[in-house]
């Protein structure tokens, strides 16, 4: 029973890992029909930056640690909205450009966090109460589950505010749907395109720093291994939706936990049979419709 | 296009050339709008009545020269054009069917209010619908929808496609009664297959085949000519294209 619950409640803090860095990518395809091979980059960058001054300004601590994330949110969204402005804007509906635009942005990003950070792992400092235990029922708990599962709840619940009551999240929700007809309506779409790429590099941003806290280091290739999973649980939570991408992450995750442990390490073969799966059913996604862009 | 059409045009367009993915769906196209009352827009299916529209707004390539009350609208991006004051009613609809009644009319809003009592006026049944999901109504429901949803802004021009297709009668009558309505204040380009809706509310025809404009001229001297036939392929007098 303890072992089940262990590998729950850490299988759903990976999920809330893999939920802060879909949630944008989600969110940038729904809208714009964006494949962003680039999001990676912006999860470790926010993580390195993150570490940089966290650290100089109180290292293993929880004031470095507060520092750090909101370094990584604010990192996250101005390289997404660069992005966005000075390489994605010229490419709309040009998909395979994109795809090239996006992934050799990945690449290059990768192999300059490498210049800069080297290629090793850096082991980083976090404050004790991350590295220790809770029990509960049984299954000891590691702290820093918690503190990934709050803050993608957070998350979650202000990206659906945001969305809920202002005018922007309107015109995202309805750009999500039909694009061109949100144009017709005399709206410049282009801004919340910005918006959009910014929300999810913040999001990405904090997944960045809290990656770092949950592997206990950062790496150049830490933003493209978390990016796969990111995709996987995009395309299973259906592409553009928000809570669909909640849902699948936690899903994958766990799914992910419990195949590693009883399966003898098959933790990745299970969540791509899992993608299968879904494509075979449902190709839009538990929660994806179709869009009109 | 004689000068004094010209004068009294709100939207003058000429050599309209307009493509979808490559391939030509409107070619050469001029006409001019009267800036009162409804002007329709006629032609057999896949002429590119609805090309023509998408193509004034900027929603598929075009070229050629637009002008709307006396500014060239042939550069700008669509969201450009809607802004100076041209709504577009969109063949079926296009509401977004996961926001409320009320989001759908929140979106159209670009100043800081809208023009909320002509469309209670107009509407009051949306009023009473407000918190539903615009997905979850009827086709004239939606219909109400999509022409509310335009009139929140004050605009010069609406260019409205097939606004009754596939509703039942009675709800045609409405939606009818309501471009009349609108048509009192706002002029109308309207494309529309039901001939007895053209009599009803046009006081001028244009016409496409092939996706030129084959004639221009008074709707109900059309509709009782025998170039009805020629052009839409049914009888004078029969109003059902």
């Amino acid at each position: 029973m303890s072992t089940i619950l262990l590998l729950l409640i850490t299988g759903v803090g990976l999920g809330a890992l893999y939920f802060l860095v879909a949630s944008g990518l989600s969110l940038i395809y729904g809208l714009m029909g964006v494949l962003n091979f680039a999001h990676g980059s912006f999860l470790t960058l926010a993580g390195f930056l993150g570490w940089e001054v966290g650290r100089r300004v109180s290292d293993g601590t929880w004031a470095g640690l507060l520092i750090g994330m909101l370094v990584g949110i604010a990192t996250g969204a101005i390289a997404a909205a660069i992005t966005e402005l000075v390489f994605i804007r010229k490419l709309y509906n040009r998909h395979i450009e994109q795809v090239l635009v996006t992934v050799g942005l990945g690449l290059a990003t990768v192999a300059l966090f490498e210049g800069i950070w080297g290629s090793d792992p850096i082991r980083i400092a976090k404050p004790a109460w991350l590295g220790q235990t809770t029990n509960i029922l049984g299954a000891n708990i590691p702290n820093d589950r918690w503190l990934l599962i709050g803050c993608a709840a957070l998350v979650l619940g202000l990206i659906v505010l945001f969305l809920k009551k202002t005018k922007y999240g309107l015109i995202i929700r309805a750009g999500v749907e039909n694009r061109t007809m949100v144009t017709a309506l005399g709206i410049d779409v282009r801004r919340a395109f910005t918006i959009v790429f910014a929300i999810g590099g913040a999001a990405a941003g904090l997944g960045g720093v809290l990656a770092s806290v949950y592997y206990g280091q950062v790496a150049a290739h830490q933003g493209t291994s978390l990016l796969i999973y990111a995709f996987i649980v995009t395309v299973i939570g259906g592409l553009g939706s928000l809570s669909g991408a909640a849902i699948a992450a936690v899903l994958v995750a766990v799914i992910q936990q419990f195949a590693n442990f009883y399966l003898g390490g098959t933790g990745d073969l299970a969540v791509v049979l899992a993608l299968a799966a879904v494509l075979l059913v449902k190709p839009t996604g538990l929660l994806g419709k179709k869009t009109t862009h | 296009m004689s000068e004094q059409q010209q004068d009294t045009a709100v939207l003058s367009v000429r050599g309209l050339f307009a493509s979808v993915a490559g391939q030509q769906v409107v070619e050469d196209v001029s006409f001019t709008v009267a800036d009162t009352g409804v002007t329709a827009l006629l032609g057999r299916n896949g002429v590119g009545k609805t090309s023509t529209i998408k193509a004034l707004l900027g929603i598929i390539d075009r070229t050629g020269e637009i002008t709307y009350r006396g500014s060239s609208i042939d550069k700008l991006p669509t969201h450009r054009v809607v802004q100076r004051g041209i709504g577009y009613v969109p063949e079926d609809r296009e509401v977004f069917g996961s926001l409320t009644v009320e989001e759908n009319l929140r979106l159209a809003i670009l100043g800081d209010s809208g023009n909320r009592e002509t469309v209670d006026r107009l509407f009051p049944e949306l009023r009473q619908r407000a918190k539903q999901q615009a997905g979850t109504l009827s086709g004239g429901q939606q219909q109400m929808v999509a022409l509310a949803r335009v009139l929140m802004e004050q605009r010069g021009l609406l260019l409205v496609d097939e606004p009754t297709k596939g509703l039942a009668p009675r709800i045609v009558t409405e939606v009818t009664e309501a471009l009349k309505a609108v048509a009192e204040k706002t002029p109308v380009l309207l494309v529309e297959q039901n001939l007895q809706v053209v009599r009803d509310l046009a006081h001028s025809v244009i016409v496409l085949s092939g996706g030129r404009v084959v004639h221009t001229g008074d709707a109900r001297e059309f509709l009782d000519s025998d170039l009805v036939h020629r052009y839409l392929g049914v009888t004078a007098g029969k109003d059902d294209a």
